[in-house]
């Protein structure tokens, strides 16, 4: 793996963010490659959310800078985050479950065709766009045509990965992205996470699985009580050591 | 900001007898509207060759008197059937109607003064529209920037426009001088009521509205999952306020209809027709949690409850029992929706 010789994705620097007399983060560095995997790990209220939320926008840090590809961005709302590249995976926001996967996707940018001058949205072209982008990542859909709702909460939260890949996200942050799911379901967010890690996407994920961490990331940084504790390369650490961290810093 | 919501386990999958029940279920949940009318049709078809020996379907006059009943709640089901699928409601179609319906007499009578009475009808059609606009827009602006939730603020606004309509009203009806409106509302272009053809060309426009445009489209994804909508970068906002400005619209066209149609216009005219427009949504499959819904299903929907109501006074019931069965219709409906989506659970 050499990933050193490319420029980051992102870099953050002395991030700060405080909730009252709470500091949820303090003085936090973090960078990301393209095509690398990061977990964040560390213990409930450690300031991991908070972390990526300052990073997709939602928060302002009190301190720092974040650099993305380069430059310093100053993020106001999740929306600028995301016109620039910068996807979250959330559990339950991204899927309006009673449109299908052409209409989820599109969403907000829906395909129109003309007749006789009036505009039409275009179901079908949208339904098969997207299931081109799914495909690219080995996500298949059985009956594309039905709303969301009858799919697994594993292939949804697919549907909402495949959707930030069609609009080129660069960077893709997911918060717990196996929390809901089943084991086999588990193990497919899993086999989406190795792919995007081929086609050059930096993945940023949360996690409370172990195991999941060690099988898809290449770095891993352990928050404590808002404070980085450490930051290792998978292929230089181990359980007992992450686990260590965590709680004794 | 945004919420980080609670995490349940899925549920155990449902083996495959249950599965295969569920499945009829929902066809049958799909179609029920269509087939509740053909039963109703079917009934009244009975009753009619048992009771006369005569026909209640192939009369050609009961089909154009249940046509022109479906009118008025079909007119207001339309615009309430966008404000339901957004996960809205309005309830105060009834009394837009009515003060549209006001307004369109009195500023017909106004214009006609200058014994241009096509030029009369334009005007008046368009003063009916336009105080129509007035409480859509404030609908919207309470629900969309104020919060209020939809059921209080088009309650509110269900009280101003029936106070407004009856002082404008002074009480009492605003008969229309002149004969051009009458000669339309109740005139007919080969063999076909106007206002039935008019209401077709509604139709059209609302089905492309909400099946074929891009508005259309966040309109449903506002209801299945307005945070959804909110990241994708859909104007929220802007998009409900049209919704009750549309939804006012299509009670202002009906208003307008109701005083071509008796030549007067009167405060009142939408009150008994809310409920039977709420109905037709419902019976047409819209969730009243929003994110479903067609034009279709609440066409068949309004076709079921004037089916009801003119097959029980062709049936010689008491037409108070009209009330009772869209009521009953409704309820099950509604039972029949919250049922389905208990089982998706
Ligand atoms: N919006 C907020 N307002 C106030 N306190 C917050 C807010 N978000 C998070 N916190 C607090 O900041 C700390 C870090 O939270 P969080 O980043 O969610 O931790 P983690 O995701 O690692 O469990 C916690 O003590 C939490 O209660
Ligand atoms: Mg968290």
């Amino acid at each position: 793996m050499n990933i050193s010789n490319k420029d980051p994705l992102l870099d953050l620097e002395h991030i700060s963010k405080r909730f009252g007399g709470l500091q949820a983060l303090k003085d936090v560095a973090l960078t990301l490659y393209p095509g690398e995997v990061l977990a964040l790990a560390g213990d409930n209220g450690a300031g991991k959310s908070t972390l990526i939320k300052t990073i997709s926008g939602v928060h302002k840090p009190d301190t720092g800078t974040i650099k993305y590809c380069g430059q310093v961005i100053h993020l106001e709302t999740p929306h600028q985050a995301r016109d620039a590249g910068i996807e979250t995976i959330y559990q339950d926001l991204a899927i309006a479950d009673n449109l299908d996967v052409g209409g989820n996707v599109f969403l907000g940018r829906e395909i129109v065709k003309r007749i006789c001058g009036l505009p039409f949205v275009d179901r079908r072209r949208m339904r098969q766009e997207a299931l081109e982008t799914l495909q690219d990542l080995d996500i298949h859909i059985h009956h594309p045509e039905n709303p969301l709702r009858s799919l697994s909460g594993g292939q949804r939260q697919s549907v909402a990965i495949g959707r930030a890949i069609h609009w080129k996200a660069r960077v893709l942050i997911m918060d717990e992205p196996t929390a809901a799911l089943g084991v086999p379901e588990q193990r497919k967010v899993m086999e989406i996470i190795e792919r995007l890690k081929k086609s050059g996407v930096g993945v940023i994920f949360i996690s409370h699985n172990l195991n999941d961490i060690f099988q898809v990331s290449d770095r891993i940084l352990v928050l404590r009580r808002g404070e980085k504790v450490g930051e290792r390369l998978i292929s230089e650490t181990n359980h007992d050591e992450v686990v260590r961290m965590m709680v004794a810093g | 900001m945004l919420v980080e919501k609670k995490i349940t386990k899925p549920a155990p999958l449902a083996g495959g007898e249950a599965r295969k029940a569920f499945r009829w279920l929902a066809v049958l949940a799909a179609f029920r509207a269509w087939l509740f009318l053909a039963i109703l049709l079917a009934a009244f078809e009975l009753w009619a060759r048992v009771a006369y020996g005569g026909t209640f379907v192939f009369n050609p006059l009961n089909v154009k008197s249940i046509a022109l009943f479906t009118v008025t709640p079909l007119l207001l089901a339309l615009g309430q059937t966008f404000v339901i699928i957004s996960g809205g409601i309005d309830l105060s179609v009834g009394f837009t109607m009515g003060l549209s319906a006001v307004v369109t007499a009195h500023v017909y009578n106004w214009a006609a003064q200058s014994g241009n009475s096509g030029l009369s009808l334009v005007v008046a059609v368009a003063a009916g529209l336009g105080i129509a606009v007035v409480p859509g827009l404030i609908n919207g602006l309470l629900i969309a920037d104020l919060r209020v939730p939809p059921f209080i603020g088009t309650l509110g606004m269900y009280g101003v426009a029936r106070g407004v309509a009856f002082l404008l009203a002074k009480g009492t009806t605003v008969p229309v001088q002149g004969g051009l409106m009458g000669a339309i509302g109740n005139g007919e272009t080969l063999g076909f009521p106007n206002l039935v053809l008019l209401t077709i060309a509604i139709i059209l426009v609302m089905h492309y509205l909400l099946s074929h445009t891009r508005y259309g489209q966040h309109i449903y994804a506002i209801g299945g999952n307005v945070n959804a909508a909110l990241r994708a970068g859909i104007n929220v906002r802007n998009a409900t306020i049209a919704l009750y400005i549309l939804s006012a619209l299509s009670a202002g066209c009906a208003g307008i209809f109701y005083t071509a149609k008796f030549s007067a216009g009167a405060a009142q005219a939408g009150e008994p027709v809310l409920l039977d427009s709420i109905a037709a949504v419902v019976i047409g499959g819209a969730s009243l949690f929003g994110g479903s819904g067609t034009i279709i299903g609440t066409i068949i929907g309004a076709l079921i409850v004037a089916v009801i109501q003119y097959g029980l006074v062709f049936v010689n019931v008491e037409p108070f029992w009209q009330f009772v069965a869209v009521g009953v219709v409704i309820i099950i409906s509604v039972l029949v929706d919250q049922i389905q989506k208990g089982a998706r659970k």
